[in-house]
C-alpha cells in the first residue's frame, strides 16, 4: 500500500504542478535588506557542466517536462482575481504510473487546491482512500503583518523528495508555477 | 488650487517557479522578471537542473556507480577522478580547518569505517554552481530575480530594483509549515543544519558519534551557499558554542534554535 501511495503522491505531485496558480502580488514595501557586502573566498565552481542531461534519479517523481496532459482547465485564464471561475472538482485523465494507471479528482475552490483524490487504484486494492496529501500548512508566525504576509520560500533541515508535497515549500512553488 | 500627484501603481513583474527532485531533495527555483515566462529562461532553468543531475550521477553515496561510491570502496583513488570531485575535497579540507573540525569529510560508516563522506558540502556546493551559472544565463533577457531553494538551502540574487526583497520563511524545527522568523534578502545564501526530516543523526566527526545537540536547527546568512552550508552543519555540531565562533566569521550572520526554545543570532 505504501508503494502505491507513493505513486499516487507522485502523481499529486505532476497534477500540481500543473495547475499555476497566481497569487495576487500586493505591493510589499521595500524595507532594509539584509544584504552581506563582504566577501568571502569563494566556495565556488564556475565551470560549467557539459554533456547530455542524465535521468532524474529519484524514480517516483516525474519533473514538469515529463507531465503527462490531463483534462483539467488550464486554471491560469485569469489571474487577477482569485480565479473563481475555476473552482470545482475535476476528474483528470488517468495518469500512468508505474504500478499501472491512475485517475485523480481534484477539488478547487477560491483558486486553490484543496482536495485531492485517487478514484482509481491500479489494481485490486480498490479502496476509496481519500488522499489528503497537498496539505496546505497554515503560516502561523506572530511576526508577520497580515498586509505583508508574503513569504517566497522556506529554509529549514533538509527535506526529501517524499515530504515535499505536503511542505509549505511546495505550496509557495505551486502558486507561481 | 491643489494638484494631487497621480501615483500609478506598477504592477509586479511576472514569475514563475520550477520544480525538480535530484539527489532526492525537491529544488525549486523562482525567477522573477520581465521574460519569466519565456522559453528562454525555462531552457536556462532546465540547463541549471541538468548540472545538478550530473553532479548528483558523480557524488551520489546512493548511486552504486558514482564516482563517490567506487572511492568510498577503494575501487577508484581520490587522485584519479573527476576534476570536481577532487575540487570538493580540496574544499572538505578548507572546511575542515576553518570549522575545528566540526565539519569533516571522513565519517565513519554504518560499519564503522571512516571513509570519504563528502555529501555535506557537495549539495551546497552543486547548488551553488547551478544557481552562478544560471544568474549569468539569463543576463542576456535582461534584470531579472532569481531564487533556488535545495530541501532547505537557498541561494537569491536580485538584478531589478523595482522588485521587493526575497521573503525567507526559517522554518521553525518543532511546527513544520510554522515560521520561526523571516528574513529579507537580496543577494545571498541560507543554509540551516538541524535534525532532518527523515530523524537522519548529524555525526559530530571529531568523536564520530551522532551530536548531542543543543541546538534544534542552526541556521547560517552569508554570501555562498558552500560555505553558509558547512558554517550551519559545524554550528549544529559545536552546539551553543557556535555563537561565540560565528561572529567572528566576517560576512555571515546566524540564527540558532537552541533546544530549550531560545533563539541566538549574529551578524544581523
Amino acid at each position: 500500500m505504501r508503494r502505491i501511495t507513493t505513486a499516487i503522491m507522485s502523481t499529486i505531485t505532476v497534477l500540481v504542478l500543473l495547475f499555476s496558480y497566481r497569487t495576487s502580488l500586493g505591493a510589499t514595501a521595500a524595507t532594509a535588506s539584509d544584504t552581506m557586502t563582504t566577501p568571502d573566498e569563494p566556495g565556488s565552481n564556475t565551470s560549467t557542466q557539459t554533456g547530455a542531461s542524465a535521468t532524474p534519479t529519484t524514480a517516483p517523481v516525474t519533473t514538469p517536462s515529463a507531465a503527462p496532459t490531463t483534462s483539467t482547465p488550464d486554471p491560469t485564464a485569469s489571474d487577477s482575481t482569485g480565479s473563481t471561475s475555476t473552482d470545482g472538482t475535476f476528474a483528470g485523465d488517468s495518469v500512468p504510473t508505474r504500478f499501472g494507471p491512475v485517475q485523480v479528482q481534484v477539488t478547487v475552490a477560491g483558486g486553490q487546491l484543496v482536495d485531492v483524490h485517487a478514484i482509481d487504484y491500479p489494481n485490486s486494492d480498490r479502496h476509496d482512500q481519500r488522499i489528503n496529501a497537498y496539505a496546505i500548512p497554515v503560516l502561523n508566525d506572530e511576526a508577520l503583518q497580515a498586509r505583508s504576509a508574503q513569504i517566497d520560500a522556506v529554509s529549514g533541515a533538509t527535506i526529501t523528495s517524499d515530504a515535499y508535497i505536503e511542505s509549505l515549500q511546495s505550496a509557495l512553488d505551486a502558486a507561481h508555477l | 488650487m491643489t494638484q494631487t500627484a497621480n501615483l500609478t501603481t506598477v504592477a509586479a513583474p511576472p514569475k514563475r517557479s520550477f520544480v525538480a527532485f535530484i539527489m532526492g531533495i525537491p529544488i525549486s527555483i523562482h525567477v522573477r522578471g520581465p521574460r519569466a515566462r519565456d522559453a528562454g529562461v525555462e531552457a536556462a532553468v532546465e540547463r541549471a537542473f541538468a548540472a545538478l543531475r550530473l553532479d548528483d550521477l558523480l557524488f551520489s553515496t546512493y548511486r552504486a556507480d558514482s564516482e563517490v561510491s567506487r572511492i568510498r570502496r577503494g575501487e577508484l583513488a581520490l587522485a584519479s577522478a573527476d576534476r570536481r570531485i577532487r575540487e570538493v575535497a580540496r574544499l572538505c579540507a578548507l572546511a575542515n580547518d576553518k570549522t575545528a573540525g566540526a565539519f569533516s569529510a571522513w565519517l565513519p560508516d554504518a560499519d564503522g569505517v571512516v571513509r570519504f563522506e563528502p555529501t555535506g558540502l557537495v549539495k551546497g556546493w552543486a547548488v551553488e554552481g547551478a544557481f552562478g551559472t544560471l544568474v549569468g544565463d539569463l543576463d542576456r533577457f535582461g534584470p531579472h530575480d532569481v531564487l533556488i531553494n535545495a530541501g532547505g538551502d537557498l541561494h537569491v540574487n536580485c538584478r531589478r530594483t523595482d522588485t521587493p526583497d526575497w521573503v525567507i520563511g526559517i522554518e521553525d524545527p518543532r511546527d513544520r509549515g510554522r515560521v520561526l522568523r523571516r528574513l529579507q534578502l537580496r543577494t545571498g545564501a541560507v543554509a540551516t543544519s538541524g535534525t532532518s526530516a527523515r530523524g537522519r543523526h548529524i555525526l559530530d566527526p571529531r568523536t564520530g558519534e551522532p551530536v548531542r545537540a543543543e541546538l534544534l536547527s542552526a541556521t547560517v546568512v552569508g554570501p555562498c551557499l558552500t560555505w553558509a552550508d558547512v558554517y550551519a552543519t559545524a554550528a549544529f555540531v559545536h552546539g551553543r558554542r557556535a555563537l561565540s565562533w560565528l561572529a567572528m566569521v566576517p560576512g555571515y550572520g546566524s540564527l540558532l534554535l537552541a533546544t530549550d526554545g531560545t533563539v541566538l543570532t549574529t551578524g544581523a
